[in-house]
Protein backbone atom coordinates (compact mmCIF):
# COMPACT_ATOMS: atom_id res chain seq x y z
CA UNK A 1 0.00 0.00 0.00
CA UNK A 2 1.11 3.44 -0.84
CA UNK A 3 1.94 6.09 2.21
CA UNK A 4 1.21 9.51 2.67
CA UNK A 5 3.76 9.95 5.41
CA UNK A 6 7.31 7.86 6.14
CA UNK A 7 9.19 9.30 8.81
CA UNK A 8 12.33 8.22 10.07
CA UNK A 9 14.33 8.48 12.96
CA UNK A 10 11.90 12.04 12.74
CA UNK A 11 13.39 14.36 15.57
CA UNK A 12 11.65 17.70 16.19
CA UNK A 13 12.57 20.30 18.56
CA UNK A 14 12.07 23.79 18.81
CA UNK A 15 15.20 24.95 20.58
CA UNK A 16 18.55 23.48 20.54
CA UNK A 17 18.92 21.32 23.46
CA UNK A 18 15.15 20.07 23.31
CA UNK A 19 13.69 17.37 21.83
CA UNK A 20 9.96 16.84 21.50
CA UNK A 21 9.41 13.86 19.15
CA UNK A 22 12.47 11.51 19.25
CA UNK A 23 13.83 9.52 16.73
CA UNK A 24 10.20 8.45 15.72
CA UNK A 25 9.46 5.89 12.51
CA UNK A 26 6.04 5.52 11.42
CA UNK A 27 4.70 5.53 8.57
CA UNK A 28 0.62 6.77 7.11
CA UNK A 29 -1.18 4.38 4.61
CA UNK A 30 -2.43 6.32 1.70
CA UNK A 31 -6.13 6.38 2.42
CA UNK A 32 -6.22 5.51 5.83
CA UNK A 33 -7.69 7.25 9.42
CA UNK A 34 -5.08 8.15 11.91
CA UNK A 35 -5.85 9.11 15.58
CA UNK A 36 -3.20 11.08 17.47
CA UNK A 37 -3.05 11.11 21.58
CA UNK A 38 -1.04 12.07 24.13
CA UNK A 39 -0.97 14.50 26.93
CA UNK A 40 -0.99 18.21 26.77
CA UNK A 41 2.24 19.45 25.91
CA UNK A 42 3.55 16.10 24.39
CA UNK A 43 4.03 17.22 20.81
CA UNK A 44 0.87 16.19 19.08
CA UNK A 45 0.76 19.71 17.48
CA UNK A 46 4.31 20.25 16.66
CA UNK A 47 3.79 16.70 15.01
CA UNK A 48 1.20 18.06 12.85
CA UNK A 49 3.48 21.26 11.63
CA UNK A 50 6.11 18.75 10.32
CA UNK A 51 3.82 17.20 8.34
CA UNK A 52 2.73 20.85 6.56
CA UNK A 53 6.38 22.30 6.90
CA UNK A 54 6.04 24.33 9.42
CA UNK A 55 8.40 23.38 10.97
CA UNK A 56 12.30 21.13 9.70
CA UNK A 57 12.76 17.97 10.80
CA UNK A 58 15.74 18.03 13.78
CA UNK A 59 17.07 15.24 12.19
CA UNK A 60 16.01 11.46 10.66
CA UNK A 61 13.61 11.70 7.33
CA UNK A 62 10.53 12.58 6.64
CA UNK A 63 8.33 12.56 3.82
CA UNK A 64 4.56 13.71 2.80
CA UNK A 65 3.27 12.88 -0.02
CA UNK A 66 6.05 11.75 -1.72
CA UNK A 67 7.69 15.01 -0.79
CA UNK A 68 10.45 15.45 1.07
CA UNK A 69 10.34 17.57 3.96
CA UNK A 70 13.75 18.09 5.04
CA UNK A 71 15.02 21.62 3.52
CA UNK A 72 11.78 21.76 0.88
CA UNK A 73 11.75 24.82 -1.18
CA UNK A 74 9.31 27.41 -0.85
CA UNK A 75 7.48 26.60 -4.39
CA UNK A 76 7.26 22.71 -3.58
CA UNK A 77 5.82 23.32 -0.43
CA UNK A 78 3.29 26.07 -0.95
CA UNK A 79 2.01 23.25 -3.86
CA UNK A 80 1.73 20.61 -1.21
CA UNK A 81 0.23 22.95 1.19
CA UNK A 82 -2.36 23.36 -1.58
CA UNK A 83 -3.65 19.63 -1.54
CA UNK A 84 -3.17 19.74 2.54
CA UNK A 85 -6.37 20.36 4.62
CA UNK A 86 -5.55 22.13 8.07
CA UNK A 87 -8.13 22.08 11.15
CA UNK A 88 -5.43 24.07 13.39
CA UNK A 89 -6.19 23.74 17.26
CA UNK A 90 -6.46 27.84 17.75
CA UNK A 91 -8.19 27.88 13.80
CA UNK A 92 -6.41 30.32 12.50
CA UNK A 93 -9.34 31.93 10.60
CA UNK A 94 -8.88 35.68 9.12
CA UNK A 95 -10.63 38.28 10.87
CA UNK A 96 -10.88 40.81 8.35
CA UNK A 97 -13.06 38.01 6.25
CA UNK A 98 -16.64 36.75 5.94
CA UNK A 99 -17.27 33.34 7.14
CA UNK A 100 -18.13 32.71 3.50
CA UNK A 101 -14.84 33.98 2.53
CA UNK A 102 -12.95 32.10 4.66
CA UNK A 103 -14.09 28.90 3.46
CA UNK A 104 -12.89 29.67 -0.27
CA UNK A 105 -9.46 30.78 0.95
CA UNK A 106 -8.19 27.07 -0.62
CA UNK A 107 -10.14 27.33 -3.53
CA UNK A 108 -9.27 31.06 -4.09
CA UNK A 109 -5.64 30.17 -3.95
CA UNK A 110 -5.96 26.99 -5.76
CA UNK A 111 -7.55 29.43 -8.51
CA UNK A 112 -10.91 27.95 -9.09
CA UNK A 113 -13.50 30.78 -10.45
CA UNK A 114 -15.86 32.23 -8.18
CA UNK A 115 -19.15 30.17 -9.44
CA UNK A 116 -17.87 26.86 -8.50
CA UNK A 117 -16.14 28.17 -5.20
CA UNK A 118 -19.55 29.68 -4.52
CA UNK A 119 -21.27 26.46 -4.61
CA UNK A 120 -18.83 24.42 -2.67
CA UNK A 121 -18.65 26.75 -0.04
CA UNK A 122 -22.61 26.55 0.09
CA UNK A 123 -22.50 22.99 0.79
CA UNK A 124 -20.03 23.10 2.91
CA UNK A 125 -21.60 25.82 5.03
CA UNK A 126 -24.41 23.65 4.89
CA UNK A 127 -22.83 20.79 6.55
CA UNK A 128 -21.45 22.55 9.42
CA UNK A 129 -25.03 23.99 10.00
CA UNK A 130 -23.54 27.68 10.01
CA UNK A 131 -25.29 28.52 6.52
CA UNK A 132 -26.97 31.66 8.05
CA UNK A 133 -24.28 32.56 9.19
CA UNK A 134 -21.97 33.24 5.47
CA UNK A 135 -21.61 36.97 5.94
CA UNK A 136 -20.33 37.31 9.56
CA UNK A 137 -16.67 37.75 11.04
CA UNK A 138 -14.77 35.24 12.60
CA UNK A 139 -14.86 37.28 15.79
CA UNK A 140 -18.98 37.32 15.51
CA UNK A 141 -18.71 33.81 15.77
CA UNK A 142 -19.28 31.41 19.11
CA UNK A 143 -15.73 29.06 19.94
CA UNK A 144 -17.30 25.62 18.70
CA UNK A 145 -18.96 27.83 15.24
CA UNK A 146 -15.55 28.94 14.33
CA UNK A 147 -14.07 25.40 14.88
CA UNK A 148 -16.80 24.27 12.27
CA UNK A 149 -15.78 27.24 9.93
CA UNK A 150 -12.25 25.97 10.21
CA UNK A 151 -13.57 22.74 8.99
CA UNK A 152 -15.42 23.38 6.31
CA UNK A 153 -12.01 25.45 5.35
CA UNK A 154 -10.31 22.25 5.68
CA UNK A 155 -12.44 20.43 3.57
CA UNK A 156 -13.35 22.94 0.32
CA UNK A 157 -10.32 22.37 -1.68
CA UNK A 158 -10.71 18.56 -1.22
CA UNK A 159 -6.90 17.80 -0.25
CA UNK A 160 -5.37 14.58 -0.41
CA UNK A 161 -4.66 14.74 3.23
CA UNK A 162 -6.36 16.39 6.20
CA UNK A 163 -5.01 17.35 9.24
CA UNK A 164 -6.94 18.04 11.82
CA UNK A 165 -5.44 19.50 15.37
CA UNK A 166 -8.61 18.51 18.52
CA UNK A 167 -11.20 19.42 15.59
CA UNK A 168 -14.02 18.70 18.42
CA UNK A 169 -12.39 20.79 21.32
CA UNK A 170 -15.08 22.80 21.97
CA UNK A 171 -17.84 21.33 20.71
CA UNK A 172 -21.22 19.74 22.20
CA UNK A 173 -21.82 15.83 21.33
CA UNK A 174 -24.39 16.63 18.37
CA UNK A 175 -21.87 18.91 16.55
CA UNK A 176 -18.71 16.46 17.00
CA UNK A 177 -20.57 13.75 15.38
CA UNK A 178 -20.99 15.96 12.91
CA UNK A 179 -17.24 16.73 12.74
CA UNK A 180 -16.82 13.05 12.89
CA UNK A 181 -18.80 11.87 9.89
CA UNK A 182 -17.67 14.47 7.61
CA UNK A 183 -13.93 13.41 8.54
CA UNK A 184 -15.23 9.39 7.60
CA UNK A 185 -16.96 10.62 4.73
CA UNK A 186 -14.02 12.55 2.97
CA UNK A 187 -12.44 9.07 4.31
CA UNK A 188 -14.52 6.78 3.03
CA UNK A 189 -16.24 8.83 -0.43
CA UNK A 190 -12.83 10.67 -1.58
CA UNK A 191 -10.66 8.32 -0.15
CA UNK A 192 -8.63 10.92 1.71
CA UNK A 193 -6.35 10.25 4.47
CA UNK A 194 -7.17 11.67 7.74
CA UNK A 195 -4.58 12.27 10.47
CA UNK A 196 -6.86 13.68 13.82
CA UNK A 197 -4.95 14.63 17.14
CA UNK A 198 -7.69 14.06 19.64
CA UNK A 199 -8.51 13.17 23.02
CA UNK A 200 -11.43 11.04 23.22
CA UNK A 201 -11.91 8.72 20.30
CA UNK A 202 -14.86 8.72 19.21
CA UNK A 203 -16.75 5.96 19.74
CA UNK A 204 -19.38 5.85 16.65
CA UNK A 205 -16.78 5.49 14.16
CA UNK A 206 -17.64 2.23 11.54
CA UNK A 207 -14.24 2.52 9.98
CA UNK A 208 -10.93 1.06 10.78
CA UNK A 209 -8.34 3.83 12.25
CA UNK A 210 -5.16 3.11 13.74
CA UNK A 211 -4.42 5.20 17.22
CA UNK A 212 -0.71 6.97 17.80
CA UNK A 213 0.15 7.55 21.34
CA UNK A 214 3.21 10.00 21.51
CA UNK A 215 4.83 9.76 25.04
CA UNK A 216 7.81 11.22 26.40
CA UNK A 217 8.99 11.70 23.13
CA UNK A 218 7.94 8.40 21.60
CA UNK A 219 5.39 7.71 19.14
CA UNK A 220 4.03 4.21 20.35
CA UNK A 221 1.28 2.44 17.86
CA UNK A 222 -1.92 1.30 20.16
CA UNK A 223 -3.23 -2.16 18.92
CA UNK B 1 -11.86 51.83 6.25
CA UNK B 2 -10.66 50.90 8.90
CA UNK B 3 -6.90 51.62 8.08
CA UNK B 4 -8.13 55.29 6.19
CA UNK B 5 -5.23 57.14 8.47
CA UNK B 6 -2.66 54.63 6.23
CA UNK B 7 -3.84 55.83 3.27
CA UNK B 8 -3.78 59.10 3.87
CA UNK B 9 -0.28 59.29 4.86
CA UNK B 10 1.14 57.27 1.82
CA UNK B 11 -1.24 59.41 -0.53
CA UNK B 12 0.49 62.63 1.31
CA UNK B 13 3.94 61.02 1.34
CA UNK B 14 3.34 60.38 -2.66
CA UNK B 15 1.79 63.36 -3.21
CA UNK B 16 4.59 65.24 -1.94
CA UNK B 17 7.45 63.30 -4.13
CA UNK B 18 5.01 64.04 -7.43
CA UNK B 19 4.85 67.56 -6.70
CA UNK B 20 8.46 68.31 -5.80
CA UNK B 21 8.50 66.54 -9.45
CA UNK B 22 6.33 68.73 -10.66
CA UNK B 23 7.38 72.16 -9.48
CA UNK B 24 11.21 70.93 -10.79
CA UNK B 25 9.33 70.43 -14.00
CA UNK B 26 7.40 74.00 -14.17
CA UNK B 27 10.50 75.68 -13.02
CA UNK B 28 12.87 74.16 -15.66
CA UNK B 29 10.17 75.16 -18.06
CA UNK B 30 9.70 78.49 -16.98
CA UNK B 31 12.81 79.14 -17.37
CA UNK B 32 13.30 77.60 -20.76
CA UNK B 33 9.98 79.98 -21.92
CA UNK B 34 12.11 82.80 -20.12
CA UNK B 35 15.33 81.91 -22.53
CA UNK B 36 13.45 82.16 -25.48
CA UNK B 37 11.81 85.62 -24.54
CA UNK B 38 15.45 86.45 -24.03
CA UNK B 39 16.85 84.92 -27.09
CA UNK B 40 14.07 87.20 -29.34
CA UNK B 41 15.68 90.17 -27.57
CA UNK B 42 19.11 89.42 -27.66
CA UNK B 43 21.19 90.36 -31.10
CA UNK B 44 24.93 90.95 -31.81
CA UNK B 45 25.97 93.77 -33.29
CA UNK B 46 28.30 92.88 -36.36
CA UNK B 47 30.10 96.09 -38.23
CA UNK B 48 31.97 94.74 -41.30
CA UNK B 49 33.57 96.48 -44.34
CA UNK B 50 32.04 94.51 -47.11
CA UNK B 51 28.14 93.64 -47.11
CA UNK B 52 27.05 90.29 -46.48
CA UNK B 53 23.95 88.28 -46.52
CA UNK B 54 21.98 86.05 -44.11
CA UNK B 55 23.59 82.91 -45.82
CA UNK B 56 26.85 84.36 -45.64
CA UNK B 57 26.97 85.07 -41.78
CA UNK B 58 24.71 81.80 -41.28
CA UNK B 59 27.65 79.56 -42.54
CA UNK B 60 29.66 81.63 -40.13
CA UNK B 61 28.40 80.07 -36.77
CA UNK B 62 25.23 77.02 -36.56
CA UNK B 63 23.97 79.65 -33.73
CA UNK B 64 23.39 82.40 -35.92
CA UNK B 65 19.04 82.19 -36.75
CA UNK B 66 18.85 85.43 -39.31
CA UNK B 67 20.33 88.58 -39.48
CA UNK B 68 19.24 92.12 -40.43
CA UNK B 69 21.31 95.12 -42.03
CA UNK B 70 20.87 98.43 -39.76
CA UNK B 71 20.37 101.30 -41.81
CA UNK B 72 22.53 103.76 -41.58
CA UNK B 73 20.36 106.26 -43.50
CA UNK B 74 18.19 108.15 -40.12
CA UNK B 75 22.00 109.16 -38.98
CA UNK B 76 22.87 110.31 -41.91
CA UNK B 77 19.39 112.08 -42.43
CA UNK B 78 20.27 113.83 -38.91
CA UNK B 79 23.34 115.46 -40.29
CA UNK B 80 22.36 116.81 -42.58
CA UNK B 81 21.97 120.39 -41.26
CA UNK B 82 25.59 120.25 -39.98
CA UNK B 83 27.55 118.66 -43.17
CA UNK B 84 27.93 119.88 -46.40
CA UNK B 85 26.41 117.37 -49.10
CA UNK B 86 29.86 116.66 -50.42
CA UNK B 87 30.99 115.20 -47.48
CA UNK B 88 27.93 113.81 -46.64
CA UNK B 89 27.89 111.33 -49.49
CA UNK B 90 31.84 110.41 -48.96
CA UNK B 91 30.70 109.37 -45.83
CA UNK B 92 28.13 107.94 -46.93
CA UNK B 93 30.83 105.83 -49.00
CA UNK B 94 33.39 105.14 -46.11
CA UNK B 95 30.98 103.82 -43.50
CA UNK B 96 30.94 100.53 -42.77
CA UNK B 97 27.55 97.93 -43.16
CA UNK B 98 25.93 97.64 -39.71
CA UNK B 99 23.82 94.06 -38.92
CA UNK B 100 22.06 93.08 -36.41
CA UNK B 101 22.48 89.03 -35.54
CA UNK B 102 19.64 87.70 -34.35
CA UNK B 103 20.63 83.77 -32.78
CA UNK B 104 18.71 80.74 -32.44
CA UNK B 105 19.04 80.40 -28.09
CA UNK B 106 20.01 82.35 -25.49
CA UNK B 107 23.58 81.97 -25.47
CA UNK B 108 25.74 81.54 -22.15
CA UNK B 109 28.49 84.27 -21.40
CA UNK B 110 31.01 82.08 -23.01
CA UNK B 111 29.25 81.33 -25.91
CA UNK B 112 28.87 85.34 -26.61
CA UNK B 113 32.92 85.45 -26.54
CA UNK B 114 33.15 82.04 -28.72
CA UNK B 115 30.82 83.69 -31.58
CA UNK B 116 32.72 86.51 -31.03
CA UNK B 117 36.02 85.31 -31.72
CA UNK B 118 34.51 83.33 -34.72
CA UNK B 119 33.72 85.73 -36.35
CA UNK B 120 36.12 88.24 -36.01
CA UNK B 121 38.11 85.63 -37.39
CA UNK B 122 36.70 87.29 -40.92
CA UNK B 123 39.56 90.43 -41.71
CA UNK B 124 36.26 92.30 -43.61
CA UNK B 125 34.73 92.22 -40.08
CA UNK B 126 35.83 94.76 -37.66
CA UNK B 127 33.77 94.84 -34.85
CA UNK B 128 31.46 92.54 -32.73
CA UNK B 129 29.50 93.60 -29.94
CA UNK B 130 27.93 90.93 -27.76
CA UNK B 131 26.78 92.62 -24.73
CA UNK B 132 28.56 89.88 -22.83
CA UNK B 133 28.62 92.07 -19.67
CA UNK B 134 25.41 93.25 -19.40
CA UNK B 135 23.99 89.42 -19.83
CA UNK B 136 20.98 88.97 -17.89
CA UNK B 137 20.74 89.53 -14.18
CA UNK B 138 17.47 87.46 -13.83
CA UNK B 139 18.11 84.73 -16.10
CA UNK B 140 21.18 84.16 -13.69
CA UNK B 141 18.97 84.39 -10.49
CA UNK B 142 16.72 81.73 -12.36
CA UNK B 143 19.20 79.40 -12.88
CA UNK B 144 20.38 79.66 -9.41
CA UNK B 145 16.52 78.91 -8.66
CA UNK B 146 16.69 76.07 -10.63
CA UNK B 147 19.71 74.42 -9.18
CA UNK B 148 18.18 74.87 -5.51
CA UNK B 149 14.91 73.52 -6.65
CA UNK B 150 16.61 70.13 -8.21
CA UNK B 151 18.62 69.47 -4.96
CA UNK B 152 15.01 70.23 -3.00
CA UNK B 153 13.21 68.00 -4.75
CA UNK B 154 15.60 65.05 -4.61
CA UNK B 155 15.93 65.35 -1.02
CA UNK B 156 12.35 65.42 -0.57
CA UNK B 157 11.94 62.66 -2.71
CA UNK B 158 14.80 61.03 -0.66
CA UNK B 159 13.46 61.39 2.51
CA UNK B 160 9.22 61.12 1.46
CA UNK B 161 10.97 57.31 -0.35
CA UNK B 162 12.09 56.16 3.59
CA UNK B 163 8.71 57.32 5.05
CA UNK B 164 6.53 55.52 2.53
CA UNK B 165 8.95 52.03 3.08
CA UNK B 166 8.04 53.16 6.92
CA UNK B 167 4.12 53.07 6.10
CA UNK B 168 4.55 49.95 4.04
CA UNK B 169 6.39 47.93 6.91
CA UNK B 170 3.17 49.12 8.89
CA UNK B 171 1.32 47.44 6.58
CA UNK B 172 3.05 44.74 6.77
CA UNK B 173 2.39 44.14 10.23
CA UNK B 174 -1.12 44.78 10.21
CA UNK B 175 -1.34 41.86 7.30
CA UNK B 176 1.18 39.44 8.54
CA UNK B 177 -1.53 37.41 10.29
CA UNK B 178 -3.54 37.12 7.15
CA UNK B 179 -0.38 37.03 4.93
CA UNK B 180 0.73 34.29 6.75
CA UNK B 181 -2.52 32.07 7.29
CA UNK B 182 -2.50 32.67 3.67
CA UNK B 183 0.45 30.86 3.15
CA UNK B 184 -0.29 28.07 5.37
CA UNK B 185 -3.02 27.11 2.50
CA UNK B 186 0.08 27.41 -0.04
CA UNK B 187 -0.75 30.46 -1.35
CA UNK B 188 2.11 31.59 -3.15
CA UNK B 189 4.08 35.52 -2.61
CA UNK B 190 2.23 37.19 -4.43
CA UNK B 191 -1.34 36.37 -4.16
CA UNK B 192 -0.83 36.95 -0.55
CA UNK B 193 0.77 40.50 -0.89
CA UNK B 194 -2.16 41.01 -3.77
CA UNK B 195 -3.76 43.28 -1.19
CA UNK B 196 -0.65 45.75 -0.41
CA UNK B 197 -0.39 45.89 -3.95
CA UNK B 198 -3.84 46.94 -4.50
CA UNK B 199 -3.20 49.28 -1.58
CA UNK B 200 -0.54 51.03 -2.94
CA UNK B 201 -1.68 50.99 -7.02
CA UNK B 202 -4.99 52.96 -5.13
CA UNK B 203 -3.02 55.05 -4.01
CA UNK B 204 -0.63 56.20 -6.06
CA UNK B 205 -3.60 57.11 -8.13
CA UNK B 206 -5.54 59.13 -6.03
CA UNK B 207 -1.90 61.20 -5.39
CA UNK B 208 -2.03 61.44 -8.88
CA UNK B 209 -5.85 63.19 -9.52
CA UNK B 210 -4.86 65.12 -6.07
CA UNK B 211 -1.77 66.79 -8.07
CA UNK B 212 -4.06 67.43 -10.78
CA UNK B 213 -6.57 69.00 -9.02
CA UNK B 214 -4.42 71.18 -7.32
CA UNK B 215 -2.85 72.30 -10.35
CA UNK B 216 -5.58 72.45 -12.16
CA UNK B 217 -6.73 75.17 -9.54
CA UNK B 218 -3.92 77.09 -9.86
CA UNK B 219 -4.39 77.25 -12.98
CA UNK B 220 -8.03 78.31 -13.14
CA UNK B 221 -7.32 81.08 -10.22
CA UNK B 222 -4.25 82.20 -12.32
CA UNK B 223 -1.76 82.27 -9.37
CA UNK B 224 1.45 82.78 -11.05
CA UNK B 225 0.47 82.40 -14.14
CA UNK B 226 -0.56 86.33 -13.95
CA UNK B 227 2.88 87.24 -12.53
CA UNK B 228 5.14 85.30 -14.77
CA UNK B 229 2.71 86.91 -17.72
CA UNK B 230 3.88 89.91 -16.30
CA UNK B 231 7.58 89.22 -16.86
CA UNK B 232 6.95 88.10 -20.38
CA UNK B 233 6.44 84.41 -19.90
CA UNK B 234 3.73 82.28 -21.18
CA UNK B 235 4.17 78.88 -19.74
CA UNK B 236 1.96 76.00 -19.14
CA UNK B 237 2.68 75.14 -15.39
CA UNK B 238 1.23 71.64 -15.84
CA UNK B 239 0.09 69.58 -18.90
CA UNK B 240 -2.95 67.67 -17.79
CA UNK B 241 -1.61 64.43 -20.54
CA UNK B 242 1.93 64.34 -20.13
CA UNK B 243 2.50 65.41 -16.48
CA UNK B 244 -0.06 64.09 -15.35
CA UNK B 245 1.26 60.26 -17.39
CA UNK B 246 4.38 60.99 -15.94
CA UNK B 247 3.35 62.08 -12.44
CA UNK B 248 1.08 58.74 -12.42
CA UNK B 249 4.01 56.41 -13.39
CA UNK B 250 6.29 58.11 -10.95
CA UNK B 251 3.94 57.23 -8.22
CA UNK B 252 3.08 53.70 -9.51
CA UNK B 253 6.86 52.58 -9.85
CA UNK B 254 7.59 53.95 -6.23
CA UNK B 255 4.80 52.56 -4.45
CA UNK B 256 5.26 49.65 -6.72
CA UNK B 257 8.58 49.34 -5.89
CA UNK B 258 8.46 49.96 -2.31
CA UNK B 259 6.09 47.24 -1.67
CA UNK B 260 7.96 44.79 -3.86
CA UNK B 261 10.53 45.12 -1.33
CA UNK B 262 8.58 44.28 1.80
CA UNK B 263 7.36 41.99 0.30
CA UNK B 264 10.44 39.96 -0.91
CA UNK B 265 11.93 40.55 3.27
CA UNK B 266 8.33 38.97 4.55
CA UNK B 267 8.09 38.06 8.78
CA UNK B 268 8.21 34.89 9.76
CA UNK B 269 5.54 32.64 9.46
CA UNK B 270 4.63 30.19 12.10
N1 LIG C 1 6.47 27.84 18.79
C1 LIG C 1 7.04 27.18 19.81
N2 LIG C 1 8.27 27.55 20.25
C2 LIG C 1 8.87 26.91 21.26
N3 LIG C 1 8.33 25.88 21.90
C3 LIG C 1 7.11 25.44 21.53
C4 LIG C 1 6.42 26.10 20.45
N4 LIG C 1 5.22 25.47 20.29
C5 LIG C 1 5.19 24.48 21.21
N5 LIG C 1 6.31 24.45 21.96
C6 LIG C 1 6.62 23.51 23.02
O1 LIG C 1 6.64 22.19 22.48
C7 LIG C 1 6.00 21.29 23.33
C8 LIG C 1 4.91 20.55 22.58
O2 LIG C 1 3.92 21.43 22.21
P1 LIG C 1 2.67 21.03 21.33
O3 LIG C 1 1.93 22.24 21.00
O4 LIG C 1 3.11 20.18 20.22
O5 LIG C 1 1.86 20.16 22.40
P2 LIG C 1 0.48 19.41 22.19
O6 LIG C 1 0.72 17.97 22.35
O7 LIG C 1 -0.18 19.84 20.93
O8 LIG C 1 -0.31 19.95 23.45
P3 LIG C 1 -1.88 20.31 23.58
O9 LIG C 1 -2.62 19.06 23.75
O10 LIG C 1 -1.94 21.15 24.81
O11 LIG C 1 -2.26 21.05 22.36
C9 LIG C 1 5.47 22.08 24.50
O12 LIG C 1 6.33 21.86 25.59
C10 LIG C 1 5.56 23.52 24.06
O13 LIG C 1 5.95 24.32 25.15
MG1 LIG D 1 -1.73 20.98 20.46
Amino acid sequence: MDKVIIAQNLSLSYKEFETIISKASFSIDTGSFVFITGASGSGKSTLLKSFYGAIEPKQGQLSVGGVNMNRISTSKLNFLRRHIGIVFQDYKLIKEWTIEKNVMLPLIISGYTSDVSGSQVQKLLGHVKLIHQAGKYPLELSGGEQQRVAMARALAHNPILILADEPTGNLDEYSSSVIWSLLEGANTQLKTTVVVVTHHIPEQLNIPYKHYHIDAGNINEIA
Amino acid sequence: MKSLKNHISLIIALFTVLASVQIYVAVDRTIAAYETRLKDDYSVIVVANKAFTTEELKSMSSMIERSEPISTTQVLDRLKGEMSQKNLDLLRLTLPKFYRIYLNRYPSPKEINNLQRLLQRNPTIERVEGFAQTHDTIYKLMLLFKNVVQVFSLAIAAVTSLLILKEMRLWQFQHAERMSIMALFGAPVWLRSAVLFRLAIVDAIIATFILCLAFFLIDYYGFLITQLKAIGISVQLFNFVDDALRSLGIALGISVALTFMIVIFPNEED
